[in-house]
């Protein structure tokens, strides 16, 4: 078993590494895939591992955003002069500069989104089941807003960060990578944390929290380290995505509450909540299907991928993992006795 | 900065200013306070929170819209939406909301999300992203040297809402129906146990709601203006309402309505038009902390 493990996930590290060169046509596809691998992934620490269904995860996202661009350029110019130039004035950045802010600007994401996810998490916490979705979605929504009118951030207009130094594949490649390198991080992270007491203890918060709280587990710093580590992936992410769109403004793609922000809930609803792949299968099932929608229904992508929410949610709640379990529970280590009413030992 | 303090400014300077704004601010708030009471009638009775209520409100502004388009008058719109708002609510529960009741919170949430976008998404593709409205033809009163305008479209809209409001009110008193759905508000086991048929409630409940909430945006077509992505806004007003007042509270639901209505209008005085959604935004945060912290006091939390 450890055997076929070892090699089942040196294939999918081989196949990483392979794929944007296999598929020279698809690397931005493949860097979003990893995106929303990302994104189910740390959704999941909180909402399948931890009970606490947030739809504001995407504020970190788009924090993320903002903070690694500002930081890029706060390096080097001012912000303000900046952000004000609107195409006029001329900033340059050298190869140093761009590489320094970026991995400066993405690191910096993820630390600040941390701090705001402590911040945020401290007061909203208290909110139970729907009261914290809707008060998260709130925080996300507030901000989307209230960053479209600061003006000193390029209002509703946005910022735009220099381009990729180097040819354009190179710049796809590069950044496939960056996106590739936190996935399969966040990925060993969470399987190395879900099997330390840590992980014992946010399942514990997940399933009753008062008992938890009673058997001395201090449920709220708890809950508090889980959504800043979730809150440290999805910033980062955030900043790399930053670079990678190049453009960006605020309702449309840094708080996209409507788009990445339930996106990301729905892939771990398809691919399963709770468990350790369901979120990555349900990632690339769910940028497959959104994909071929918005090829072939174009104008209709929004209506299906509204459909395919509601279907989820409502029909195929467990996901795939969950499907799986249902079937096959000896593929799980769960052994079922096969007995029928009445028979006695 | 400057231009906030010069705002506050303004409303000492003149007086008159801020009943302009309080009027306004009842205006909104009565089809907020609508669009509030479905949801909560919704909640309370199926434990089903709505995030479509917005969009459910666009839909009926656009069956009135359509009518008018077609050369129908637009005080009809109303009525019609109503009923077509019924229907659609109707179908809208059989195909999905009665799946989730006995599921928990989140599924009737993030379901409902789901329906929120594609509400808004087939709106858009039928209508196209312009803003609509239908204008009355009525005119605009003026009192006070022209500091208040009042639009005659604007008082019947409101007339309507209280209408409408009344109707549901006593309906809900008095009806057979009523005090089933009242009945099953309270304890849906004992009102199975009594003999009271709960599918056809729930599903007699969500529609009455699609229904108030597509008279409401009927009305809301006449006096402003609607688009197919403003439900949200709308939701997001109702829910605000709805945590502030809690369930099963008609007056506090009309008298929390009003209050967000006014202070909306207040914030969008103050900070300049851009911020009104964020203040609604933010109205909601503040409600949720404000809860919190008296759950807090009695070691309770807000579930």
């Amino acid at each position: 078993m450890t055997k076929n493990k070892t090699v089942l996930y040196s294939l999918i590290l081989a196949f990483t590494f392979v794929a944007p060169f296999a598929f020279p046509d698809f690397g931005t596809q493949l860097a979003t895939l990893w995106l929303m691998i990302i994104v189910a992934l740390t959704w999941d620490m909180t909402g399948g591992q931890m009970g606490y269904n947030s739809l504001g995860n995407i504020f970190f996202y788009g924090t993320g955003m903002y903070v690694a661009s500002l930081i890029c350029i706060g390096l080097v110019y001012d912000v303000g002069d900046y952000t004000n130039a609107a195409g006029g004035g001329i900033y340059k950045f050298t190869d140093a500069q761009y590489f320094g802010g970026l991995f400066l600007g993405v690191l910096g994401a993820g630390l600040f989104c941390s701090l705001t996810a402590v911040i945020i998490g401290y007061l909203t916490f208290g909110l139970r089941g729907p009261y914290f979705a809707i008060g998260t979605l709130g925080v996300a929504i507030a901000a989307g807003e209230l960053v479209s009118n600061w003006d000193w951030v390029g209002g509703g207009q946005g910022i735009a960060l220099p381009v990729y130094p180097g040819d354009l594949d190179t710049g796809k490649i590069f950044f496939y990578f960056l996106f590739a390198a936190v996935g399969v991080g966040v990925f060993v992270f969470v399987k190395w944390l879900y099997g330390t007491r840590f992980g014992a203890a946010i399942n514990a918060i997940r399933d009753d929290e008062e008992k938890a709280d009673a058997m001395g587990i201090h449920t709220l710093r708890y809950k508090l380290y889980t959504w800043a580590m979730a809150a440290f992936f999805v910033g980062m992410a955030g900043g790399i995505s930053a670079f990678q769109l190049i453009h960006f403004e605020p309702l449309e793609s840094a708080y996209q509450t409507i788009n990445l922000g339930i996106f990301m809930v729905v892939c771990v609803l398809l691919g399963g909540k709770g468990t350790l792949w369901g979120p990555v299968i349900g990632a690339i099932l769910f940028h497959v299907i959104k994909e071929v929608t918005w090829n072939y229904f174009l104008g209709w992508q929004w209506v299906a991928l509204g459909a395919l929410i509601v279907v989820t949610v409502v029909y195929f709640q467990d996901g795939v993992m969950g499907w799986l379990m249902h079937k096959h529970p000896h593929l799980f280590g769960i052994k079922v006795e096969e007995k029928t009413a009445g028979e006695t030992e | 900065m400057d231009q906030i303090l010069a705002n506050i400014g303004l409303l000492f300077e003149f007086p008159i200013v801020n009943l302009k704004i309080i009027l306004d601010g009842i205006m909104v708030g009565a089809l907020f306070a609508l669009a509030a009471y479905g949801l909560a009638l919704v909640w309370g009775v199926m434990n089903v929170k709505n995030l479509a209520q917005g969009d459910l409100v666009i839909c009926g502004g656009y069956v009135s819209w359509w009518l008018v388009q077609h050369g129908f008058p637009a005080l009809l719109g109303v009525p019609v939406a109503f009923v077509v708002m019924w229907g659609i609510g109707w179908v809208v529960y059989k195909l999905v909301i009665s799946r989730v009741i006995e599921r928990d919170l989140f599924t009737s949430l993030l379901a409902t999300f789901g329906l929120a976008i594609m509400i808004a998404q087939i709106l858009n593709l039928l209508f196209g992203s312009d803003t609509q409205s239908v204008d009355l033809g009525y005119p605009t009163l003026h009192f006070a040297d022209g500091l208040i305008d009042l639009p005659i479209a604007k008082l019947i809209g409101v007339l309507m809402a209280a209408v409408l409001a009344t109707g549901v009110i006593i309906f809900m008193k008095s009806s057979r129906m009523g005090q089933a759905i009242r009945a099953t508000a309270q304890d849906a086991r004992a009102a199975r146990v009594m003999g009271i048929d709960t599918e056809k409630v729930y599903a007699f409940t969500f529609s009455l709601n699609s229904a108030i909430c597509g008279a409401a945006g009927a009305i809301i077509v006449m006096v402003w203006v609607i688009q197919p992505f403003y439900g949200i806004a709308y939701s997001i007003r109702a829910f605000v309402i709805v945590t502030a007042a809690g369930l099963g509270n008609l007056p506090g639901v009309i008298a929390a309505g009003l209050g967000i209505g006014a202070a909306e209008q207040y914030g969008a005085h103050i900070f300049g038009i851009g911020y009104q959604q964020a203040i609604a935004v933010l109205l909601l945060l503040l409600v949720l902390l404000f809860r919190l912290i008296q759950q807090r006091r009695n070691r309770q939390v807000l579930k």
